[in-house]
């Protein structure tokens, strides 16, 4: 186990101790004790940078199930170590903010916590891992942790729904990324993702390959909360706002963008893999964005503004898939959108980050977030008012902050995108610029509603349960220090292109460059009048516009009324499958004996019908036969006779008579085909049998003459013939087809010989297969002791119940 | 013989089942003992029927019927003769219990899952 590993499993490790420390330590906030690790593993990730900006990358493996080939293996290049910083970098952060945002006295921090590291390691376990399977186990514990957190005020029924809402949903994403996983693994005979890329070449051609991508999009789509499967983000917001923060915003979302990142060389080959993501992201960008603006919710406007960002990142994921179509110079406009997915990925963990640390700050000293009740908090809240504005200009893409630098370069790609002239997208290339830009005015339009409706206009301190006042210091300081991260990638962003941004795209565009190539990165203000300068300019004048006149065009929401929504159709979805499968349950458990019955005569009758057809096994031969004598058919005809007027039998009297009848003519059979024990056994029993019958008799009702409808009868009458006919068939054709003669001589032979007796039945039964009749012997004790039982144990009524 | 046996056999399992569909629990019963019958003879009859005497070895015949199948038999006879009384003695507790004995009236409680 190296370094490596243990800085992974490291928050698990801590999490085992940190309810002992919530106890023993009640009077300190548990928080301060995990607040080292988070800082220490951030110090730790940061000196690979050297590494891995000289195009290295660490590998470390330890064993785990080696005959399957899943091992734990970690891998750390520039894709990897960018998502690590980000965890552990924002972590800290957000384990500071919520030493103060959450009271020590009422919540229970052990748990908060614990689920927490229970988080962190698994996100840094997804994107460290090299071993798919090992992916999928950390990946699923994402999905767990982040269920518990979002119901962590468990008493609450919006946290409860919104966790079950998650989960159901991730979870069914993650189980495809399995289907994915083992689809791949068919493919090239390993979990491992760097030998996977390796081969990507040959897989493009496999009838198993889009399957895989699909299946790969399911589990990336649903954890990153693309169309249509963006609705647990919203609901996801009912969790305590560091946990917004974290996982909402910063770190879990973008796992689907990292797994999209990661496959990218494995996947991007085919013009499917870039429609689908371009095609699905610019969707999210403008449903996220157009649906953010008709929230009153801050929260909810800071979820839909996280879906539509992701979307952002998603589509120029997509766009700069198309890099894999060229080679040379000609490559690289396309590379300028994963240099901006990337940018923008650490762009909006800070100013997102930020944003909802902000929100939690005015949660918490005002109330409520609902900007219907808010409003003129500039002047009480400076230090808050100062962060939410660097955060929503910069999530609005306005200069000088990182949001512009990266709104830039999505409409320079998206240009790009319709003069490829490749997979036609040259002429339906021109949406994606149209788009792009309408996502852009709407995202505009909230980041205005955030601020302006919050911190401007008229103070409503009737409406708010508290004095609003600045937050403690402590509170502060982690979106102090996003929001001057923000400015600082605004104003200098290549600290970031060469150490970290670069070796991220070595790692999602590998195979593209030759040896001893590496990407150049350079993110620059101004790059001249060119046609993105103009969009974003009408961005803004459009965007003011709009926020301007909203009043006039806000009751146009209206028409999209929530029966509509993707929530109804989730819960729809819910109700109708709960309630179908109990429909369906109840339509054939209807509790009678009688139907289940049917249902396994039925059975009975029509697999082996089936296999006796298909199979063509019916045959009579008739060489090799008794001889029918007179007493025999006298006989027949008696259990013939007996047995079906027991059927017309009026009262069990004549029933159970007519029974004996049967049994007794059964011992008669025995007598004639020359088994003597069985007759006498069969005598004894039935007489025995028949007086228990009779004992019964006294205390039972009287055979009622109707049995229920013909329609029923009739049904019952049709199995029973058709049990009948089988059973003939199948003895018929049996006894016609003996493959091999019997292994009676055996006994015949030694009985005497061996075992010393003469009664060859009694030998066998005693001696050759004694085992049966101890055990029959016990089944004779079991029945004799149940019925002891029966009898003599009488609970009294309701007390058993 | 073996033919009229197999149609012999399958009228029992016929009577059988059409008593064990029905709703009288003595009914049903009936049925399993009628089922047993027909399982037992089955079994004699892919035995092979009569060839040779009975299987004592005092007999000092030139061949025996096979008497294998006869001690399965006799084990399958005492064992659904156990399985029986235990059911009749259900059938008759049941019956003072809960006062019927029609199966439409012994039946899981409704919207029981």
């Amino acid at each position: 186990m190296s370094l490596l590993h243990l800085a992974i499993v490291s928050p698990l490790i801590l999490a085992a101790f940190i309810p002992a420390l919530y106890k023993k330590f009640a009077n300190i906030h548990t928080g301060w004790f995990l607040l080292p690790l988070p800082i220490m593993l951030f110090s730790y990730f940061l000196q690979f940078i050297f590494q891995t900006s000289q195009g290295d990358t660490i590998t470390r493996t330890l064993d785990w199930i080696p005959s399957l080939g899943i091992d734990f293996t970690v891998k750390i290049d520039g894709l990897g170590l960018l998502f690590a910083l980000l965890i552990t970098g924002i972590g800290s952060l957000v384990v500071l903010y919520s030493i103060y945002y959450l009271s020590k006295e009422k919540e229970k921090l052990h748990l908060f916590y614990v689920y927490l590291l229970m988080f962190m390691s698994a996100m840094l376990g997804v994107v460290l891992s090299d071993n798919m399977i090992l992916l999928y186990s950390f990946w699923e514990l994402t999905s767990f942790s982040s269920f518990l957190l979002i119901g962590y005020w468990n008493h609450r029924e919006r946290s409860r729904y919104g966790a079950q809402k998650s989960m159901l949903i991730t979870v069914f994403g993650g189980l495809a990324m399995l289907g994915g996983i083992l689809l791949l693994y068919l493919m090239t005979g390993t979990f491992s993702i760097s030998k996977t890329i390796k081969m990507a070449g040959e897989l493009s051609g496999q009838p198993l390959f889009v399957p895989a991508m699909l299946c790969f999009l399911l589990g990336a789509f649903t954890k990153s909360a693309q169309f249509p499967f963006h609705i647990w983000l919203p609901d996801a917001m009912e969790a305590p706002t560091p946990v917004s923060a974290y996982l909402h915003s910063a770190t879990m979302v973008k796992a689907g963008i990292y797994l999209v990142a990661r496959l990218t060389p494995v996947f991007a080959q085919s013009s499917l893999w870039l429609w689908i993501i371009a095609i699905t992201g610019l969707v999210t960008l403008f449903w996220g964005s157009f649906s953010a603006v008709r929230q009153t919710d801050l929260k909810g406007i800071l979820a839909f503004s996280t879906v539509s960002q992701l979307g952002m990142i998603m589509s120029l994921l997509g766009v700069g898939a198309a890099a894999f179509h060229f080679s040379g110079k000609s490559a690289v406009p396309y590379t300028v959108a994963t240099t901006a997915a990337l940018f923008h990925l650490v762009n909006h963990a800070t100013f997102k980050g930020s944003l909802f640390m902000a929100v939690g700050i005015i949660d918490h000293e005002t109330g409520t977030r609902d900007i219907r009740k808010l409003g003129g908090l500039m002047t009480m809240m400076p230090i808050t008012f100062t962060i939410s504005l660097i955060g929503t200009l910069s999530m609005a893409g306005l200069p000088p902050f990182n949001g512009f630098l990266s709104k830039e370069m999505f409409f320079t790609s998206m240009l790009k995108v319709k003069e490829a002239g490749i997979l036609s997208l040259d002429t339906w290339g021109l949406l994606f610029p149209v788009i792009a830009w309408t996502g852009s005015v709407f995202t505009f339009v909230y980041c205005m509603i955030i601020l302006f409706q919050t911190f401007s206009g008229g103070f409503q301190q009737e409406e708010l349960d508290k004095k609003p006042h600045e937050a403690p210091l402590g509170m502060l300081i982690p979106p102090v220090i996003l929001a001057s991260l923000v400015v600082i990638f605004g104003l200098f962003p290549n600290i970031l292109s060469d150490s970290l941004i670069a070796p991220a795209m070595g790692a999602v565009l590998q195979n593209i460059l030759g040896n001893g190539e590496s990407f150049k990165v350079e993110i620059s203000h101004w790059h001249g009048f060119k046609p993105e300068l103009f969009m974003t300019v009408g961005v803004i004048a459009v965007g003011f516009f709009l926020y301007k006149t909203s009043d006039k065009w806000i009751g146009f929401y209206r028409l999209f009324p929530e029966k509509w929504s993707f929530n109804r159709g989730y819960d729809r979805t819910l109700e109708l499958s709960q309630l179908g499968s109990r429909r369906f349950t109840s339509l054939y458990m209807n509790g009678f004996i009688r139907t289940y019955l049917v249902y396994i005569f039925s059975f009975f009758i029509f697999i082996l019908g089936l296999a006796m057809v298909y199979e063509q096994a019916f045959k009579i031969n008739t060489d090799d036969l008794a001889a029918v004598r007179f007493y025999e058919i006298m006989l027949v005809a008696i259990i013939a006779a007996a047995s079906i007027s027991i059927l017309f039998a009026k009262s069990r009297l004549t029933s159970i008579i007519l029974l004996g009848a049967v049994g007794y003519t059964v011992a008669l059979f025995f007598v004639i085909f020359r088994a003597p024990d069985l007759a006498l056994t069969q005598l004894v029993i039935e007489t025995v049998s028949v007086s228990l019958f009779l004992l019964c008799f006294y205390h039972l009702p009287k055979l009622r003459k109707s049995e229920g409808r013909i329609g029923f009868k009739l049904v019952n009458l049709l199995i029973a013939i058709g049990v009948g006919t089988i059973v003939t068939v199948i003895s018929l054709s049996a006894h016609s087809s003996k493959k091999f003669g019997s292994i009676a001589n055996y006994y015949i032979e030694n009985t005497y010989k061996k075992a010393g007796g003469e009664n060859m039945v009694n030998v066998i039964l005693v001696d050759f297969r004694g085992f049966d009749t101890l055990f029959e012997i016990c089944v004779l004790a079991i029945a004799a002791l149940g019925i002891f039982g029966m009898i003599k144990l009488r609970l009294a009524k309701g007390k058993n119940e | 013989m073996e033919i009229l046996m197999s149609f012999l056999i399958g009228i029992l399992f016929m009577t059988a089942t059409y008593l064990m569909l029905s709703k009288s629990l003595l009914r049903i019963i009936v049925g399993t003992g009628l089922l047993s019958h027909g399982a037992h003879l089955l079994i004699l009859t892919m035995g092979d029927l009569k060839r040779g005497a009975a299987p004592l070895l005092g007999e000092n015949a030139e061949s025996y019927v096979d008497p294998l199948p006869q001690a399965l038999i006799l084990t399958a006879i005492v064992i659904s003769f156990g399985v029986t009384s235990f059911f009749l003695v259900l059938a008759y507790r049941a019956y003072q219990e809960l006062g019927t004995d029609n199966m439409d009236r012994l039946r899981g409680k409704e919207g029981h899952e």
